[in-house]
């Protein structure tokens, strides 16, 4: 399989770096789909040359990185175009093992499960066997590096691209066992936007499952855990931003990037839902509407849990893209990052319901992004309603999309153990409905 | 989510969906036509009103009145055109400086990728001369234009010396609020382009242009004059201007307001108004005047020197004095009066003109048709793509769900894999970009081998491409369906619009005639394309014929 990768890897830099050279490049910076005030390279530059002047990058509002990440720039600033390729071809390689560790994973459960008798008769074709496994590591990293939205985020060198890469990181480290690493790179995940808090779950989750530790809020093994990879988390959080404020010498950069995320000032418009909503309400009331737009984002992780905790690999999936639909600045650098996952359950695809209408929504909504842009800002003919109206489309895809897998998913959980043909009591053909 | 989520609806949906298909599509198509044409019957239309307050209610008397002195004007104009040999530079800035402006000139040159054979130019050089009226009283914050072209021949001589005698009586007045520019331009939409560029310091086209030395602030409207004769019999409005766009209603009511005013007999698409709606002639008469608007934003090129102002957010109008036989004869002072008018009105806004409709058809000067009246027309023949490419969804999972219930069948259909659907696709759209670039760039080639000259190399080619695609898949077992296809194409359908449009503007052509035309018409939007960026061709080239090219492939898969 190395042989298709080095292909792919070569295939995703060419491409890159031919936009790169080309007139497209300032054209697709400037698109607010693409970038946003988090994580645009305008600003980026902006911070180094204020701190090149010895003034905190952070004054003035317009820089609203992590130090770690100035500090990175700093140093490979006139290499920018082949970090960003880089940290591309390292989320595809992390994705690439991780999904290969957990396809033997499925395998070698599906085998416990099959010898233990614990799935029904005629669940037959619902097994996954390793031929139609082979080739899903391969199409997960094509599916992100030649997904368009990661090579425009890329094209536009959006720290996105660096945010995705610590989490594909995360994914493989987690996957791979190792609780340290992957308690650090959660946390340096965490340090460059809150979001990735809500994968703490999920990644725990994982582990109690391989340490085969029962998820049981009375046993003392399961706190012990819970307690160990807690504190390697929130240890490596307290040294990041501790060496944070050591190279930057001030505090300032707190209100700045995590003030900054959760109280959302700028209202610059993007693909996501907090903007225009924000625009309309009066000051009186944008505390508690803060609150409530960023507890949806959390929100969701308990129940999600509780229902999913044997699943631990579909949460981390349900995780991402609630993150990337919910949050406060999204791009579609963070919609590419959950579609890659796309091909990992693609033996779910008979069970799907609303893909077509979902892949028409989304599509449909990725071309008319830049029309009503232009009709709204250099044609003057529409506002900001009908640019809304598109956003609000595109999340609703993005929703559809990621509910239809989640029914797909039980689903398929519920047949392997209740049977594929099911039937009601008096012996007529039964319909699952997910309620 | 009942409708998407509740399995029970969901099948009794997609079980009437296949069912009913066919007769569903052609339903939802004859009322997309039906609706479409029904739009042009006058009960159905809205009348125009202002909605601007800001033009609303001023009753001012217009005072202009060289008339006479303007019409004199146009003789020296004219006998100093023809000494110049192409714009008088000199004469006309002396004539702006004397009438108290003050007087820029800009001079630009263009290479066009091939001659232009309709207008006779290749390597375009000219000036441009405007001269600007500085408000009295108010900040330079804003501007409006009024521009009038100069033309080779006996062309719009009236027009600019109108100009002239316009900016004589407005420099008298004291009520401007905004800067006020006259704009005389060279090669008409060329010198339009490079102003425009040069004002708003962007690049868009490649043109070379000298920088503009003078500056008036933002210009909210701008109003193009093209007037050819001593008198008129009516004054007939252009909206249509790049890649269809259409300045804010309000303008047209604006004209129109004055048109009745002063008794000016106005048109648009060069026809008059008619009063009897009720009966077919008149009906047929509205629905002609709209499917000339039609027709003229969907070929995408701007129809006066208006219609490159639109692109950067200024509202503007061509209004073109039509000299035909008719007993009642409007003189130059009544259009002054109007144009004085107009003017004054503009300068009465506080903002852009933003009140009114931006998408409308008009079937007539006073009535309208705005686009939540003419958009569920297209939106019913959008839902048959929609419903086709569902009842094709749902037969491909068809299979699927029929081994679910009891018995497997023997191994499902296998489907094509990716490489046999890909294929086509990507020769469709790489037949697209051929037809995009090569025309222009392999007329050098063209041109060495046979004996054509540079524009038929480069329409000629493309017509090559174009049948080029053709040819990749054939069989003789299809041939009626083959016959229809190509019957349908993009290329048949531009032929057919412009019989169509000969006809409506009742002047048509017989094969031939039309034949010429049509090759004009390809060779026309190319330059349109490279000169001002109209995206007709474009969008033609890389998305209408490699859909149309797939299409022909599916028709003879084997």
């Amino acid at each position: 399989m190395a042989a298709p990768l080095t292909l792919l890897l070569i295939v995703a830099v060419t491409i890159r770096a031919v936009l790169f050279r080309s007139s497209l490049a300032e054209l697709i910076s400037a698109r607010v789909e693409v970038v946003s005030p988090l994580n645009a390279w305008k600003r980026v530059v902006e911070g180094l040359a204020l701190l090149d002047l010895g003034v905190s990058p952070y004054s003035g509002d317009v820089f609203h990185e992590t130090p770690l990440m100035i500090y990175l720039f700093h140093f490979t600033v006139d290499y920018a175009e082949i970090v960003f390729i880089i940290a591309d071809g390292i989320t595809a390689l992390a994705l690439y093992l991780s999904i290969q560790t957990y396809n033997k994973d499925v395998f070698r459960k599906q085998k416990y499960a099959l010898e233990s008798d614990r799935y029904s008769a005629d669940c037959l074709e619902l097994l996954r066997s390793p031929k139609e496994m082979f080739y899903i590591p391969l199409k997960v990293a094509m599916f992100y590096l030649l997904n368009p939205f990661t090579i425009l985020s890329c094209v536009a060198k959006s720290t996105c691209g660096l945010n995705n890469a610590i989490i594909a990181l995360f994914i493989f480290c987690t996957l791979k066992g190792s609780a340290l690493l992957s308690g650090i790179l959660l946390a340096l995940a965490t340090y460059q936007s809150i979001y990735p808090l809500t994968l703490f779950a999920p990644a725990l989750l994982f582990f109690l499952q391989r340490l085969y530790i029962p998820v049981n809020l009375r046993r003392s093994s399961f706190w012990f855990f819970t307690l160990q990879y807690a504190f390697m988390y929130v240890g490596s959080l307290v040294v990041i931003t501790g060496l944070s404020f050591f190279l930057l010498g001030s505090w300032d950069f707190i209100p700045s990037v995590y003030g900054f995320i959760f109280s959302v000032p700028d209202l610059t418009p993007n693909i996501g839902l907090f903007w225009y909503f924000f625009a309309e309400m009066f000051e009186h009331f944008r505390l508690f509407f803060s609150c409530v737009f960023q507890i949806n984002v959390f929100f969701y992780t308990i129940p999600l849990s509780i229902k999913l905790k044997e699943h631990p690999v579909f949460l981390i999936f349900m995780q991402i893209a609630i993150i990337s639909i919910f949050k406060s600045y999204p791009t579609v650098g963070d919609v590419a990052l959950y579609m890659a996952f796309l091909p990992a359950w693609s033996h779910l695809y008979r069970f799907l319901r609303n893909i077509f209408l979902v892949s028409c929504v989304l599509l449909a909504c990725s071309a008319l992004f830049p029309v009503l842009w232009h009709l709204w800002i250099y044609a003057g003919s529409a506002n900001s309603n009908f640019y809304y109206a598109i956003t609000l489309l595109f999340n609703f895809g993005q929703i559809l999309l990621v509910a239809d897998y989640f029914y797909a998913y039980l689903r398929r959980e519920h047949h392997l153990t209740h049977g594929l043909y099911l039937k009601k009591k008096d012996g007529t053909e039964a319909t699952l409905v997910l309620k | 989510m009942g409708l998407l989520s509740d399995p029970n609806r969901r099948k009794a949906l997609t079980g009437l969906l296949t069912r009913l298909n066919t007769p569903i599509c052609i339903v939802c198509y004859l009322a997309g036509i039906v609706w479409f044409m029904g739009l042009a019957f006058e009960p159905f239309t809205l009348r125009t009103y202002m909605s601007e307050n800001a033009m609303g209610s001023t009753m001012v008397e217009e005072r202009f009145s060289s008339g006479e002195r303007a019409l004199s004007l146009a003789k020296e104009f004219d006998a100093h055109k023809r000494k110049a040999g192409g714009m008088p530079v000199e004469w006309l800035v002396k004539a702006m400086q004397s009438r108290g402006l003050e007087v820029f000139t800009q001079s630009f040159s263009r290479k066009l990728p091939f001659p232009d054979e309709n207008k006779e130019r290749y390597m375009v050089r000219g000036t441009n001369v405007y001269g600007i009226l500085r408000a009295p009283r108010a900040p330079r914050t804003e501007a409006l234009v009024i521009t009038a072209p100069c033309s080779p021949g006996n062309t719009n001589n009236q027009a600019v010396a109108l100009l002239l005698a316009l900016a004589q009586y407005f420099r008298n007045q004291i009520y401007w609020a905004k800067d006020i520019i006259f704009l005389v331009n060279e090669h008409d939409l060329i010198g339009t382009q490079a102003w425009l560029e040069g004002y708003h310091h962007t690049n868009i086209t490649g043109m070379e242009y000298s920088p503009l030395q003078g500056r008036a602030g933002s210009i909210q409207a701008a109003l193009s004059l093209e007037l050819s004769s001593d008198v008129i019999t009516s004054l007939d409005l252009v909206l249509e201007g790049l890649n269809g766009q259409l300045p804010n209603l309000d303008l047209a009511n604006l004209f129109y307001a004055f048109c009745q005013k002063l008794g000016v007999l106005c048109t648009i698409q060069g026809k008059l108004q008619r009063n009897d709606w009720d009966t077919a002639e008149g009906y047929t008469h509205a629905a002609q005047t709209m499917m000339l608007m039609v027709l003229k934003q969907a070929c995408g090129r701007s129809w006066g020197d208006h219609g490159l102002f639109l692109r950067y957010h200024i509202e503007a109008a061509s209004v073109r004095g039509i000299n035909s036989f008719r007993h009642y004869k409007t003189d130059a002072t009544t259009i002054g009066r109007l144009l004085e008018g107009m003017v004054r009105k503009l300068n009465n806004l506080l903002e852009r003109l933003h009140q009114s409709y931006f998408f409308y058809l008009l079937p007539s000067l006073s009535r309208f048709v705005s686009i939540g009246y003419y958009m569920p027309a297209f939106g019913l023949l959008a839902v048959i793509l929609l419903l086709r490419a569902l009842d094709l969804w749902v037969h491909l999972g068809a299979p699927a769900l029929a081994a679910v219930d009891g018995v497997t069948e023997a191994e499902q259909p296998s489907s094509p894999g990716v490489l046999t659907v890909l294929t086509p696709v990507v020769i469709s759209h790489l037949t697209g970009v051929a037809l995009y670039l090569l025309p222009v760039h392999l007329q050098e080639m063209a041109v060495e081998h046979f004996p054509v000259s540079e524009t038929e190399a480069v329409v000629l080619t493309a017509i090559a491409i174009y049948t080029a695609g053709l040819a990749l898949p054939h069989n003789t077992q299809r041939a009626l369906y083959a016959v229809v296809m190509v019957l349908l194409s993009p290329a048949f359908t531009i032929l057919y619009c412009v019989f169509i449009y000969q006809e409506l503007i009742e002047a048509p052509v017989s094969v031939s005639e039309g034949w010429m035309l049509f090759l004009s018409v390809i060779s026309q939007g190319i330059l349109d394309h490279a000169l001002y960026g109209s995206l007709v061709y474009p969008l033609l080239a890389l998305f209408i014929y490699p859909c149309w090219l797939m299409f022909w492939n599916i028709l003879f898969w084997n």
